[in-house]
């Protein structure tokens, strides 16, 4: 009813090819935004930010740097966990180099070590495809987190093995480390998520993203005309693994404050690429679905027996929060195989015609 | 130099010197090689039949030995007296079980997901591992337990053999592994290539449609190609059980034999035993005589880095069909 496009002429072809053309989608975006920036750090308790919001963030980055490699390009990659993981340690070692330079400068360049790392892993995808390339690129991630544990200059030959943030302060607030409140390290966390997101919706509509999706079509007829496959390929492996770097950096700065070796696991990879097939592939706004519902069902999950006091072991809640998420993709994947962001398209497109079905 | 000597000359000045321990590696090498295969031929079953990655192979595996154990334990419990009689009848329930889980997850999972692209039932095999790892934690608690390899007649101690001026020891589970799984591969062939089902069932694997087209039900294929797996899986999860114990550790085992199957070709039963066997020999060797130059715990990723060099050569793997790609 509110949904509606009638009467938002178009007078010219800026206007039409805007991110949001419609002048509800304008005010959704605002809303959200005020919502996220303003809302959540007013309203929200600092542990369900620190337990929540921050998690999804990062992980909806990382979500977003495997859409652009799997979803738009069409090449599977397990290495995420790996990618993350370089932009950690490459964080890391930038902060011990440079003590004094801006801690948001340094999360954000640590992401260039990462997307140089996933170029050279991306190599064998020009010669291998479709499952043999997934299961090459778990070479990287078994490798890398090799790396992490045996080489002790990325942990600065500490004893545990562990990195530890230091603290660290832009104008004077503490950003990172110990003693920085969940409220600032949010803030942070989602300016760099908007403006990264930014950045992607505007790489995947320009020319980079349309090779990107003919390779993902059909590789074979996307070299037919012209476009460079070793090139694009290799572009996209490096900047997925870019989003993936600064994913990883936010993760240890800005939410765990340290890092095992164990951290970037195979789990990890595994844990994302479920939020890019669920939130739906090819997709930004399913990144960010996927991530809060990959996220979100656990967390709600254990909460349920504490709200009807029933009294659950911790263990058996522990299996069953797994047994049911097990079930739970299975379900979205028979209901809806194109994954959430694909109901939001179709929501979307009920509003817009309700009340008739069509 | 020196380098390139430790890298290129030495370990085979070691080899040479001390021919009874590079028998030795060679032969554990071969033996977990060949339970590499046997898990990466539960993928290829599945692969072959329906074009389904099953990622859940390693967790069937997982959860077949734990439904052995947990179910020799009750019948134990229920008052079966003789360990023997309880070992063998827990086994054949374990075949009932695995029997139901090929059912359910044809009917429950791979029939609403007919026609979906590949990454979307490669998916839901994950969606399957983590439900199975749940409900088998649930069910048989996540405490490690010991698989019963005397009530089931495996044979343990080793045999000594005094060779090449040193004693090479042979584990007997090792051999009996090596022997059932050859068995195994000998008995998948045959059913393969003789069997009216056999047959249907590489038919479905060349082409549904076509094999719908001449009336094979894909339904009743499916649940003989995951019950097959889930055979294979069971055989596979004995082996490892007794060689360690039976937890859900055992699933990163699982995670080895993917290199297994790139390097042998997700279609080839063959190439499933020569890639297990390259893998395994490869990975002991190098972990053995080029690990130290590296650190140690080079064999998480040395298999995978096996089978990426031979990749390169052959993108679809060594005994893999060709793909042919057109416009």
């Amino acid at each position: 009813m509110f949904y509606r496009e009638a009467g938002q002429f178009k007078t010219s072809y800026e206007k039409d090819d805007a991110v949001f053309p419609i002048l509800q989608d304008r005010i959704g975006i605002v809303l959200i935004l005020l919502i996220a920036f303003v809302g959540i750090p007013l309203f929200a308790s600092s542990f369900f930010i620190s337990s929540f919001f921050i998690p999804v963030l990062v992980f909806s980055l990382a979500a977003i740097g495997l859409n652009l490699l799997t979803g738009y390009t069409g090449l599977l990659s397990l290495g995420t966990g790996g990618f993350m993981g370089v932009g950690a340690y490459a964080c890391y070692k930038l902060t011990t180099f440079f003590p004094d330079t801006n801690i948001i400068l340094l999360i954000l360049l640590s992401g260039f070590a990462a997307a140089g790392v996933g170029a050279v892993f991306g190599l064998p995808s020009l010669r291998i495809k479709g499952f043999y390339l997934a299961v090459a690129t778990l070479a990287s991630q078994f490798f890398l987190s090799w790396c992490f544990v045996r080489i002790p200059w990325l942990f600065n030959y500490n004893v545990s093995g562990a990195i530890e943030v230091p603290t660290r302060t832009v104008f004077d607030i503490p950003i990172t480390g110990p003693n920085a409140t969940p409220v600032t390290r949010y803030l942070v966390a989602l300016s760099i998520v908007v403006l990264m997101t930014w950045l992607a919706s505007n790489l995947i509509r320009g020319r980079i993203g349309r090779t990107w999706m003919a390779v993902r079509d059909m590789d074979l007829a996307a070299e037919l005309i012209g476009i460079k496959l070793y090139r694009t390929k290799l572009l996209s492996f490096a900047v997925s693994s870019f989003y993936c770097g600064v994913a990883g950096a936010m993760m240890v700065f800005l939410w765990f404050g340290s890092a095992e070796p164990d951290t970037f696991n195979i789990n990890q990879s595994f844990f994302v690429l479920f939020m890019v097939i669920i939130g739906g592939l090819g997709s930004l706004i399913g990144s960010f679905l996927g991530a809060f519902f990959i996220w979100g069902t656990p967390i709600v999950l254990k909460a349920v027996p504490y709200y009807f006091d029933v009294a659950i072991p911790a263990a058996t809640v522990e299996h069953l929060t797994f047994m049911i998420l097990g079930a739970l993709i299975i379900f979205f994947l028979i209901v809806e195989p194109a994954g959430l962001a694909r109901l939001w398209q179709i929501g979307k497109q009920k509003l817009r015609v309700w009340p008739f079905p069509y | 130099m020196d380098l390139l000597y430790r890298v290129f000359i030495d370990p085979f000045v070691q080899m040479g010197a001390a021919p009874d321990l590079l028998v030795q590696t060679l032969w554990e090498g071969l033996v977990g090689g060949v339970l590499y295969s046997l898990i990466a031929l539960g993928f290829v079953l599945i692969f072959k039949a329906s074009g389904v990655f099953n990622f859940a192979q390693g967790i069937m595996m997982v959860f077949a030995a734990l439904t052995l154990v947990g179910l020799y334990s009750l019948l134990r419990q229920w008052g079966v007296n003789s360990g023997e009689l309880a070992a063998y009848l827990a086994l054949a329930l374990t075949l009932v079980v695995m029997f139901i889980l090929a059912w359910v997850v044809e009917r429950v999972m791979l029939r609403p997901l007919v026609n979906q692209p590949d990454i979307i039932l490669f998916m839901a095999t994950f969606g399957l591992t983590y439900f199975l790892i749940g409900f088998g934690e649930l069910i048989f608690g996540g405490e490690p337990k010991v698989m019963i390899t005397d009530e089931l007649h495996l044979p343990r101690g080793a045999i000594d053999v005094n060779m090449l001026g040193g004693f090479v020891s042979f584990q007997k589970l090792d051999i009996a592994a090596a022997v059932i799984a050859s068995v195994m591969v000998a008995g998948l062939a045959l059913f393969f290539q003789k069997t009216r089902i056999g047959r249907a069932l590489r038919a479905v694997a060349d082409s549904h449609k076509a094999a719908l087209s001449v009336g094979i039900s894909l339904e009743y294929i499916w649940v003989v190609v995951w019950f097959a797996a889930g055979i294979v899986a069971l055989a596979t999860g004995i082996m490892w059980g007794a060689r360690s114990d039976v937890s859900f550790a055992l699933e990163i085992i699982a995670l080895k034999a993917l290199p297994v199957l790139i390097l042998g070709g997700f279609t080839s039963v063959p190439g499933a035993i020569v890639g297990g066997i390259i893998i395994g020999v490869g990975e002991k060797l190098g972990e053995f005589y080029w690990g130290p130059l590296l650190g140690s715990g080079i064999e998480s990723w040395l298999a995978y880095a096996i089978a990426l060099i031979f990749l390169l050569f052959r993108p679809q793997g060594l005994f893999g069909e060709r793909i042919i790609e057109r416009i």
